[in-house]
Formats: C-alpha cells, structure tokens, sequence
C-alpha cells in the first residue's frame, strides 16, 4: 500500500505549510456532511490531497466538525498511515520483521539512516526520501527487505545500501511490487 | 435497589451504582488511582480488581466500571485478587518509581521488592488528568496521542493550547506527579503549590524534570518578573 507523494518541490511544501487552501478544507469536510462519524473520511481526504496532515488543516476540521482539536490529534497519531509531517518524494521502507531482524536488518536502518542522513520515520532535507521501518513485510524467506515506494528488494546487506539509493531514479519505470535484485529472483524461483 | 453480596454480607444498592460504590459505601477498602469523584470510570489502573462469581467462573473486574448486579457475589480481598493487585502495584511502581502515592500503596499491600526494570516514566496513562480536564475543567486541552508504547498524554503539536486556563487541575489529580511537584514543604503535597509561594519556585533546579502541562509555568513566568 504505498501512497501517491506525487512530485512536490520543496518550495511548494513550504508553501503548503504556510497556507493550506481553506476552500479545499472545508470542500472535504462539505462532502462528509461535517459530521463526526466521518472524520476518518476528512483526515483521509486531506491526507490524500497535501501527501499528509498539515496543522491548520486539523485546526479547521476541528472547527467545522465541533470535535475538539485534541480528539483529532489523538485520532491522527493513532492510525500509523495518517502522517502529521510532509513526506519525500520516495519512501524507503526497511522491514524489522522477526526474520529480517535476526538477519541483520537494524545494521541496514543504521546504514541507510548513515547514508541518508536522518532517522527513521524523518525526511531528508531535500524532500527526496522518508525512511520507515514496518514489522513485517510478509516475505521473510528473502529477508532481509528494503522496499521503495513499492519496488522490492530482498537480502539487503549493508553493501547494497548505495546501490538502491542510486537506483531509486529509474525504479519508475518498472511496475510496482517486482523484486529488483536477480539473485533474490533465482532464489525464489529454484 | 439491586441486592448482591460482597464478601459474605448481603447488601442492597442503588441501581447504576458500580461495584467500587457499593463496596465503599459498606466499609470494604478498594485501592484506586485512576479513579476520582466527579470523573467517570475509566478502568486503567486495574487496581481496583474484585472477584465476581463462583467456583471456576469466577473472574476478575475492575469494580469501577463493573455495575452492581442483581445476585452477584463479589470478593474484594481474596488470595487472587491480592496476588493481582500486588503484581500490578509491582508493574506501576517499576514505570514510576518516584512517584509517592504509588509507593504508598505498595508498601501498604506487601510489595517488598522489584523484580522489574525501573522505567521513571513521569506518567502511568491512568488518564485522570484528561477526564478532569474535559469534564470538570471544560477544556479538553490535553489528551492521548500515540499508541502501544508511544502512547503519551500532552496538548496537540506539543504546542500551548489555546482552550488551556493554566487551572493546574491536571497536576492537581496526577498520582504520578505529586512526588515532584511537592516543592518544600511536603505537607503541602500537591501539584500547582508552588504558584501560590512566595517568592515561587526558588530551588527550580530540584524538579527539572517535572512533568509540568502549564506553559508558561505561572510560577517561572513570576520569577521572572
């Protein structure tokens, strides 16, 4: 399940920081007749619109829906999909499942937050890149796994770090949910 | 009225009442810590466990948020319920170690040593201060975020509130901060004392790491002046 972070600058996300367009807002929570059995519905929609939650967008919801901002917030920190952060352009996505874990996966998060230069669950300056760590990605054998933005790659050591970072460019014009590493495919087909 | 039994007396209540009510209203101790007059139940501490039923259906409530039942036979003090509570007080106090009113209570029920890591959190989640907030106070200026693990109560974005009235209210329930927020004279144990002293806050160096909602602090904000 990987999200739509279509092409932002990072200007434009400044931007989107500063002013969130309040007819946009109120648009979402129109549709969803302002009550507050949809509020999932509007946190989703404004999600899926600005790529994540902005403050003042939450601060209006709140507004219109008379829920109080505190519910909202604890409602958005809750559910781990809702992100209160703009996020990069590609999500990097290191599995700490039971199995990659005792394959050394913590020494790739070490390695990629190194090389990215920030730490999980953060955004690299430039707005390239978000690293997350899930528990399972559901395909221990091939583990150690690192997906980006939906492309896979299994047995990741250290080594490999560099290599998919400079990869990420061309993953887009492969479709999604392959496997990217030719050993990984032998292994899984013998 | 509902009649049950608590301990071996029979008792007749008042419908609505929960187990906790009755038992204290006929003289039956029950520790609590997320519970408060005023508050509704909210059942997170687990201290207030009773045994309900019998033989092999028998189970444990938290008496808080249990009602009182027609016929139901409730055992506040027996073998398993102590053992519980004992092993809770044990969890509570190895998260909070520095909090008086928990170590009260575990010296009251026996609890002689810790088997577990202690964690100094400031904070055991009993969400007293955020029921006092939205139903005394009004406000709903602080609540849950997060969740598992994560899961810490505070204002949204971490950021001064602005429905917050700096009432204190919340320091003023929180069982695991009156240790710290005892300034210098214990006897005046609670929470938002030090507001009122003069001149406030003095030896500010002893309780850095207060877990303090008010921001500003209306006694650093007097300080100062």
């Amino acid at each position: 399940m990987i999200r739509d972070t279509e092409a932002l600058s990072s200007e434009e996300k400044d931007c989107l920081q500063e002013s969130v367009n309040s007819k946009d807002i109120l648009g979402i929570i129109e549709t969803h007749n302002g009550k507050l059995g949809g509020l999932m519905a509007i946190l989703g929609d404004i999600q899926t619109e600005y790529g994540y939650l902005p403050e003042q967008a939450l601060r209006m919801a709140a507004d219109e829906t008379g829920c109080s901002l505190v519910d909202l917030y604890g409602v958005a920190t809750f559910y781990h999909s809702f992100r209160l952060e703009p996020q990069g352009k590609h999500r990097v996505c290191i599995c700490l499942g039971t199995a990659c874990h005792v394959r050394g996966a913590a020494t790739i998060v070490e390695e990629f937050e190194r090389q990215l230069g920030i730490k999980v669950g953060q955004t690299t300056s430039d707005g390239e890149f978000t690293l997350e760590t899930v528990n399972c990605l559901g395909a221990c054998a091939i583990g150690p796994i690192v997906t980006v933005d939906g492309h896979y790659f299994s047995k990741v050591d250290i080594t490999k770090v560099k290599s998919i970072l400079e990869k990420v460019p061309d993953l887009k014009k492969v479709p999604a949910g392959l496997l990217q590493n030719e050993e990984a495919k032998a292994a899984v087909s013998g | 009225m509902v009649n049950l039994s608590i301990n071996g007396l029979n008792v007749s209540v008042e419908e609505g009442s929960s187990l906790l009510e009755a038992a204290k209203y006929f003289g039956f101790p029950i520790p609590t810590l997320c519970h408060m007059d005023g508050l509704s139940p909210y059942g997170a501490c687990r201290l207030c466990v009773v045994e309900i039923g019998e033989g092999p259906k028998a189970k444990l409530v938290s008496s808080c948020t249990y009602p009182a039942e027609e016929g139901l036979k409730v055992r506040t003090a027996s073998a398993r319920v102590l053992k519980a509570r004992k092993m809770i007080l044990e969890l509570l106090l190895a998260s909070c170690p520095q909090s008086k009113t928990i170590q009260d209570l575990a010296s009251a029920y026996g609890v002689h040593r810790q088997r577990f890591r202690q964690e100094h959190e400031d904070c055991i989640l009993c969400g007293l201060c955020v029921r006092m907030c939205e139903e005394q106070m009004m406000a709903k200026a602080i609540g849950f975020r997060g969740r598992g693990e994560n899961r810490s109560i505070g204002t949204p974005f971490d950021i001064k509130s602005d429905v917050c009235r700096l009432c204190g209210g919340c320091m003023y329930v929180c069982p695991a901060c009156r240790l710290r927020c005892t300034y210098n004279e214990p006897e005046k144990a609670i929470c938002g004392a030090c507001a009122n002293l003069s001149p406030p806050c003095i030896e500010k160096e002893q309780f850095e790491d207060m877990m303090c909602f008010m921001d500003p602090c209306v006694a650093c904000e007097i300080k100062k002046d």
